[in-house]
């Protein structure tokens, strides 16, 4: 903001204020005919086009998807998977991290490239021989499989951004610790943790997010319709003999709506921690 | 020596050890011994049945000379096209006008209610996002084939992702749609720190608005236009959820990309040791391409501190 104030507009500023505004029209025009045309009949499309509003709500489109996939429970599915994933991945970052950034364990900078390697690597190179031991133990089309999975690779990115934050852990903080008489784990749960609470949460919303939009995995090891992902799905019905247009729009809309409501929530948060982790 | 003390007194970083395992533990069995035996498979011929069956170098032999492949490549040269350097460059200019014109003349609650729309579509997993459009580019009955009907254009209808000629302009243009938030909003952060006083200077010294644009702000963002560069192409070289979902690699060859391309050689030739053959060699690139980013980036960082 300008020390005077909002600055005098000039006629070209309109422009470009216009040319912003029609960019922003066009990238949520294709949010916004998903949203109405989810609505409307079949023949309703055919006979009025897909830029119309709906004539009356109609719900079947959107009843016959949720029925057929049996929405509740691939919701279920995501949360539960990725729930899971967000917490035992933060617990496993700050765990190697306490070792790391406050243990200064020798030769920590070559444990951070090796664990970083978990979060570069193209997931293609992990997984038939994942899919291979997975079908060994029985956890093959198993949630467990792919919390398991996501809990390493999203703790690889968890560990090198707390290692680097705990490395400036305040020093006073842990003397004290240190004079009470207060053990390692003690310090870890009653003094770290506690302390680094806000940098945890985000880390925890942002793993939430990423494993509930993962693909690649989900689609592999679980290939039974009970232990589907939201996504995959969806995925699975499209170009199906009977999903007709609006049906098909329908399904998009079932699958963004979750993110949306998580985007909606969070919001604040999240671009906090996307421009945190673009400076680190 | 002060590296042989942890920041907690009385204890010795050694003692830090316990806590590390479980981390160690699950990265040996989740990420490097899978990692080696992919390596491993890729002198193999394997068909998931019966044990892998040692053969040199046949796969890397034959996939130096498999078209498949290098069109797979050519294709990600393209989704390059689309994820780095369409929204880098559009990213950029829309940051610096958002955060200096129209933020400054017009308030900083439109500019961030645009930012915020710009983002929407990165929010969505990269899938729904592809099938949001692809039902836009339906062929039948399609809304894009539909408008362009009404408005007397029906000529130019086509079956955008069923042709070999359009379909992988067609997951381009989703992908520069998934993508454009991202760098909007990483740059707009780092334009915070570009003193504004800086920009009055040069504006008495007579530098109009592009020649202050390239001087001073792309001199000082020049960190996040690296990270944005980086892990956009990396994330391009491995697009598999949009393929997958809208072409599955078709018509032909035409949007194969490598990621998709050793998905079908895993599960659906069930030729095992070409697949992991094709996702080494995608990550051989993946990491040649982090190494000569990070390279270039120090090089750059210190031509600057001279």
């Amino acid at each position: 903001m300008s020390r005077r104030g909002i600055a005098r507009r000039r006629p070209s500023d309109w422009v470009v204020l216009a040319v912003a505004i029609v960019l922003g029209l066009l990238i949520a025009v294709p949010l916004l005919l998903i949203l109405i045309n989810s609505f409307k009949s079949p023949g309703d499309y055919n006979s009025s086009g897909p830029l119309s509003l709906p004539k009356e709500l109609y719900f079947d489109g959107i009843s016959a998807f949720w029925n057929r996939v049996d929405f509740p429970l691939k919701l279920w599915n995501s949360f539960f998977i990725s729930g899971t994933v967000a917490v035992l991945a933060v617990g496993l970052s700050m765990l190697n991290a306490f070792a790391l950034g406050i243990g200064r364990i020798k030769g920590r900078l070559w444990i951070v490239v090796l664990i970083l390697l978990a979060n570069m690597l193209p997931q293609e190179v992990l997984l038939y021989p994942l899919y291979f031991l997975f079908k060994q133990v029985g956890l093959y089309d198993n949630p467990w499989s792919v919390i398991i999975t996501f809990t390493v690779i999203q703790s690889a990115f968890g560990t090198y951004l707390l290692s680097s934050v705990f490395s400036t852990f305040p020093k006073e903080v842990l003397e004290a610790a240190a004079l009470d008489g207060a053990g390692r784990w003690h310090v870890l749960w009653r003094v770290v943790f506690p302390i680094s609470r806000p940098t945890l949460s985000v880390l925890l919303i942002f793993f939430f997010i990423w494993t509930w939009n993962e693909f690649l995995i989900p689609l592999t090891f679980l290939v039974s319709n009970a232990n589907q992902t939201v996504p995959v799905a969806i995925t699975a019905l499209q170009g199906d003999r009977l999903m007709d247009v609006t049906t098909t729009s329908a399904s998009a809309l079932l699958g963004l709506l979750p993110t949306l409501v998580f985007f909606l929530i969070f919001q604040r948060t999240l671009t906090r921690g996307i421009t945190a982790g673009a400076v680190k | 020596m002060s590296d042989a003390r942890s920041l907690l007194p009385g204890s010795r970083p050694r003692a830090f050890w316990p806590y590390l395992l479980p981390g160690l533990i699950l990265l040996i069995v989740i990420i490097l011994i899978p990692l080696v035996w992919n390596v491993y498979l890729t002198f193999t011929r394997y068909r998931g049945i019966r044990p892998p069956q040692w053969i040199g170098l046949s796969n890397w032999q034959e996939l130096l000379g498999d078209q498949v492949f290098w069109t797979s490549f050519g294709n990600s040269v393209a989704m390059i096209v689309a994820m780095v350097v369409v929204p880098t460059l559009l990213g950029l200019l829309l940051a610096a006008m958002l955060f200096d014109l129209i933020g400054k003349k017009f308030g900083g609650r439109i500019a961030s209610f645009l930012r915020a729309t710009y983002y929407l579509p990165q929010i969505l997993p990269a899938v729904i996002a592809a099938i949001v459009i692809g039902w836009i580019l339906r062929p039948k009955n399609g809304a894009l084939n539909q408008v362009l009907e009404a408005i007397g254009l029906g000529a130019l209808q086509h079956n955008w992702l069923g042709s070999g000629d359009t379909a992988l302009v067609s997951i381009m243009v989703i992908m520069v749609w998934v993508q454009l938030g991202y760098p909007v909003v990483i740059f707009m952060a780092a334009l915070q720190r570009v003193d504004p006083e800086l920009y009055e200077a040069a504006e008495l010294d007579g530098a109009n608005w592009f020649q202050r644009f390239r001087a001073i702000t792309v001199g000082i963002i020049r960190p996040e236009i690296f990270v944005v560069t980086l892990t956009c192409t990396i994330a391009a070289l491995k697009v598999f959820g949009p393929v997958y979902a809208l072409t599955r690699g078709g018509p032909g060859t035409s949007t194969i990309v490598p990621a998709y391309y050793a998905y079908s050689e895993f599960f659906q030739s069930q030729q095992v040791g070409y697949g992991a053959t094709i996702a080494t060699a995608l990550t051989v690139v993946i990491a040649i391409v982090s190494v000569a980013f990070i390279l270039v980036q120090n090089r750059m960082e210190k031509e600057e501190a001279r």
